[in-house]
């Protein structure tokens, strides 16, 4: 603009390709993105005949919304018709404990590792991070007798143990990459005042924590609601979760498949973690920046 | 040798009257962890269960639904490995012999004499059923691996017949390729592959030959003329799919049949439910008949069966609602309510079939016709003889052979290492 | 911008002092919890696997010590040599290319643009769906029959080919495409809060140094956000260890074996074909894998950051 008057060209306001091409791009992206729901959606609301006879994907000729009642309160899971709905009681009841349970040790850890750091301080925080990486498919037989010696077999805390403690190594990881970043000096001025381990925890570096709580929260939950080798592994019929249930309505190999219920289903299923992500997606980012890297 | 089986049976009896107290013995549930949970499963399962539930059991479901039961495998594990046995579950007969071997099996002896099992099960199915002489399994469906479905219509429209050989097959094939339809409609996935691969061996060689390779392990006829040749022929079929096939599932390529899309689909038996949900007569809209062989006989089956478990090894005290449902499993108008809904033949002999359908009837004769004439064989991936390792490697060979381009002489050696190392 | 993190130990490490201990001590008690819980979930049931793995296990565990014999066996199977190099192939490209995309998206919403919210959603819902499903959508979508193949040949280019699912060499490209989009948004929002937090007055002074947006990024905001990154790298990169489900739903492994992962050839030995020693040998193989690419990223990560 200026330099086009320096110039002394007498032009037309010039065309804004940096924000066309930012918005193409996004554009572009978002659309790619958003495709496979769009699939789901549409085959969801198709009536089963329609699938059948034009294909798997395709836009409704009639749009119908049978396949998620079905899927809500009729389909048949194993020999019980009740449809997805009893099983997200049990879900909540597994998942909610133990989200709390390995964001609050997690923030423990982090902060302890962080502002306290004593001898082997590190290498403890590296020997917990490594849990990150362990092969869960591999651990499940010693799971299963270790469970069964604690009394915890087939019963709900048994999989909220295994969870929170599974959840341990990343919730660690969230908190100590926040905390890293918190002033030192905050935790010495109290430490001056005589405040101690827990009183400068639960008074000055929790109120601080909450965007990485949120993170640590939907980080968990999301795990948690959509794991399914434990759940098939540690509960079983009516104590079974929302994701077992699921995969015992969808993944059905013989016999007809009805890919609008299942389609309906899975979408259900994923609803809550969805909806905790429109709610808590704007803390995301709001929140993160909050207390991250100004170092 | 009978006086002595009646003692142990006494003894197993007076056993049982002498643990169960008498607030125990009124309790007749049993939890089941199965993976029959689709429509026609689910239907033969309830037959079951209202049978056992009218005796006064409580039949206690626990359902894991899933590819063929790799979930329910890895549930049962887990649980018994915990000291959580479910009362009943549905392993794989080679895989109960090894609960078996590690002493996790209920003892039914005293129900099989007394219901004569021995008598009314077919001889062939025995051996796989028993360990030391011990009923491990209880045999409730039969299912055919090797048959064959066509579309009617198709075959009308360019003149084929059904084929019974694979020469004839291959005819039929190469007219309908030219006519522009895909002639075998098939769901590139391993087991489905291994299916397919079972077919042609049974095909080819004959069922004794199937035996004598694939259940017995034999590397001279692993590496003889005959699989030799069963390898040509199923490379030709990789020419009779249609471009799309990989990772399809099987229903999607049955669908392909019922539509007029492919003429034909080798699959087991259980293949027949999905053509009569989409509405199809079988018989007259959908043909069905064993897979093509080049001498008439043989059967490949795979036996279902449910198998009893104590929490604790070594303790083989069955539960009474464990003997009722052993009980009530062969009893013959449950086998056969609950065949008829699952599509399956019933493992009981000498039943009135005449509510079936004829696919299932015509199933059930060549049952007792290769039974009595000893060309009844195990199929592989069935798992009714054939160890978890011995399925897994012969799934490998097939599914890599014919996903690849690998020459009949490479998948020969491929398979028979293969084995070699699996059996190790 | 360098970094003062922790209150330096100065005197503890070297003379043992009471007050020291004092500070010290409540700081352990809170560890110990977690500590204990997975020195036996982690380490030892990882202990327990690796003995196994040395063990005659078949179907349930055995004790039996039979040496290396089940390492030998997994290496002389093909299926496990196609999933170690399936692995190798789709950590680099599923992280590497996850990375670039969420940055990407990451720096493209942070230009203050309009509907921010929504887009961000967009971009962020796929981690919410549960891997099987996401599975089965790709499943559809990149088979040629059904999907984006048989779409564009619809509009008319019949020559459209894109059939990397049913190719047993681009199969696994396939599966790192779902991978990608799964993760992409979630490392997006990571990285963009990060860029939030960028400090303003060192972005300004770069600019006044006469940085153009590309330098400003590479050099000043990028290198500032570090962190973040290290986060999303060991999330990816375990992650990728475990993708299973995905496969599972999406190829079902093949075609063949062709898109086979060792997660998948762990739990198949273990629960499919009762070969509990070989399974073990596997998942033990599968550690030292991820040994050999996190460690020496974490070290180095921790090493630094002790340094002061």
């Amino acid at each position: 603009m200026a330099t086009d008057t320096i110039t002394g060209h007498a032009r037309a306001p010039k065309f804004p390709w940096v924000p066309v091409l930012l918005y193409l791009t996004l554009g572009v992206l978002a659309f790619i993105f958003i495709m496979p729901l769009a699939v789901m959606v549409l085959t969801s609301v198709r009536p089963l005949e329609e699938i059948r006879t034009a294909g798997i994907i395709g836009i409704p000729q009639h749009v119908t919304f049978d396949a998620w009642g079905t899927a809500w309160n009729e389909a048949c899971i194993a020999s019980v018709c009740e449809g997805l709905q009893p099983y997200f009681r049990n879900s909540l009841a597994i998942a909610v404990p133990a989200t709390l349970l390995s964001t609050i040790l997690g923030a423990v850890n982090g902060y302890a590792l962080t502002k306290f750091r004593f001898r082997g301080a590190d290498t403890l925080m590296v020997l917990i991070i490594l849990g990150c990486f362990l092969p869960l498919q591999a651990v499940l037989i010693p799971a299963a007798q270790t469970l069964s010696s604690l009394g915890l077999a087939n019963s709900v805390f048994g999989l909220i143990l295994i969870y929170a403690v599974y959840g341990l190594p990343f919730t660690t990881l969230f908190f100590r990459n926040y905390y890293v970043a918190v002033p030192d000096e905050i935790v010495r001025a109290a430490t001056m005042d005589g405040a101690g381990f827990w009183r400068i925890f639960t008074q000055i570096m929790l109120p601080i924590s909450w965007p990485i709580f949120m993170v640590s929260v939907v980080f968990q939950f999301t795990g948690i609601w959509n794991e399914f080798l434990f759940g098939v592994s540690f509960s079983t019929g009516a104590s079974q979760t929302v994701t077992v249930a699921l995969n015992n309505l969808v993944n059905t190999t013989f016999g007809v498949k009805q890919y609008n219920v299942d389609m309906a289903a899975s979408l259900i299923a994923a609803l809550p973690v969805l909806i905790l992500y429109l709610f808590v997606g704007r803390f995301f980012v709001r929140g993160l920046t909050a207390g991250s890297v100004k170092g | 040798m009978k006086m002595l089986k009646i003692e142990l049976l006494t003894a197993c009896a007076i056993g049982a009257m002498t643990v169960a107290t008498p607030a125990f013995a009124q309790d007749k549930s049993v939890s089941v962890v199965h993976y029959w949970t689709s429509g026609g499963e689910a239907a033969a399962i309830a037959a079951v269960k209202e049978a056992f539930e009218a005796q006064g059991g409580t039949w206690i479901d626990q359902g894991v639904a899933g590819g063929g039961g790799d979930g329910h495998d890895q549930v049962l594990r887990s649980r018994t490995l915990a000291g959580d046995a479910p009362g009943a579950a549905i392993p794989k007969a080679s895989d109960a012999v090894e609960w078996a071997n590690a002493g996790y099996i209920a003892d039914l002896e005293a129900v099989a004499a007394e219901n004569k099992w021995d008598q009314n099960l077919p001889a062939a199915f025995l051996p796989s059923l028993k360990v030391d002489g011990k009923y491990i399994a209880i045999p409730l469906f039969v299912h055919r691996f090797d048959t064959m479905y066509a579309n009617a219509r198709l075959l009308a429209e360019n003149g084929i017949e059904m084929p019974a050989t694979w020469d004839e097959f291959n005819t039929a094939a190469d007219r309908l390729l030219a006519a522009g339809i895909t002639p075998l409609a098939h769901g590139g996935q391993s087991w489905q592959d291994e299916i397919l691969f079972e077919a042609v061996v049974m095909g080819v060689g004959g069922a004794d030959f199937f035996r004598k390779a694939l259940v017995e392990l034999d590397q001279e006829a692993l590496r003889s003329d005959a699989m030799l040749k069963s390898f040509d022929q199923f490379r030709r079929l990789r020419g009779y799919v249609d471009a799309n096939f990989s990772g399809r599932d099987w229903n999607l390529a049955s669908g392909m049949v019922a539509n007029g899309e492919a003429a034909f689909q080798i699959m087991g038996d259980w293949a027949k439910g999905e053509f009569s949900a989409a509405g199809l007569d079988l018989g007259r809209e959908i043909l069905c008949s064993g897979s093509p062989r080049n001498t008439p006989e043989g059967f490949s089956y795979v036996v279902n069966s449910l198998s009893f478990f104590t929490k604790q090894p070594n303790q083989h005290q069955a539960t009474p609602g464990q003997e009722l449902l052993a009980k009530v499993l062969l009893e013959p108008e449950v086998q056969l309510a609950a065949n008829l809904a699952k599509g399956s033949v019933p493992a009981l002999t000498g039943l009135d079939l005449s509510t079936y359908d004829q696919c299932s009837i015509d199933t059930a004769g060549f049952l007792a016709a290769a039974d009595a004439d000893g060309k009844l064989v195990p199929s592989v991936q069935g798992g009714t003889v054939n160890v978890a390792s011995v399925r897994g490697a012969v799934i490998d060979a097939a599914t890599a052979f014919f996903n690849s381009d690998m020459s009949s002489e490479e998948g020969v050696t491929m398979l028979a290492d293969a084995l070699q190392n699996a059996t190790e | 911008m360098t970094k003062k993190e922790g209150i330096a130990p100065s005197g503890l490490a070297r003379s043992f002092d009471w007050a020291g201990l004092r500070r010290y001590l409540p700081a352990w008690f809170a560890v110990a919890p977690s500590l204990a819980a997975l020195l036996v979930f982690v380490y030892g049931f990882a202990l327990w696997t690796a003995y196994i793995s040395l063990s005659a296990s078949k179907m349930i565990p055995d004790f039996t010590f039979v040496g290396l014999r089940n390492y030998q066996r997994l290496w002389g199977e093909d299926r496990w040599t196609v999933a170690a190099t399936n692995l190798v192939t789709f950590t680099v490209l599923y992280v590497g290319v996850t990375l670039a995309v969420g940055l990407l998206i990451a720096i493209l919403l942070d230009q203050k643009v309009r509907l921010e919210t929504p887009l961000r959603t967009i971009f962020l819902y796929p981690a919410a769906v549960s891997l099987v499903v996401t599975g089965i959508s790709w499943k559809w979508l990149l088979n040629p029959g059904t999907g984006i193949e048989a779409f564009v040949r619809s509009l008319g280019w019949d020559n459209f080919v894109f059939d990397w699912i049913i190719q047993q060499h681009t199969v696994i490209f396939a599966v790192v495409i779902a991978a990608v989009w799964q993760q992409a948004g979630f490392v997006a929002v990571l990285l963009l809060a990060a860029l939030r937090g960028v400090d303003g007055e060192m972005v300004k002074a770069a600019r006044l140094d006469g940085a153009g947006p590309v330098r400003t990024y590479w050099s000043v905001i990028i290198p500032a956000i570090r962190p973040a990154f290290i986060s999303a790298f060991v999330l990816l990169v375990a992650f990728a260890l475990k993708t299973f489900d995905l496969v599972v739903a999406m190829t079902a492994q093949g075609p063949g074996y062709a898109s086979a992962l060792p997660s998948t050839f762990v739990y198949d030995m273990a629960f499919q074909r009762n070969q509990l020693g070989i399974a073990s040998a596997g998942a033990v193989s599968i550690l030292l894998f991820a040994a050999v690419i996190v460690l020496p990223y974490v070290i180095w990560e921790f090493r630094k950051t002790d340094g002061h």
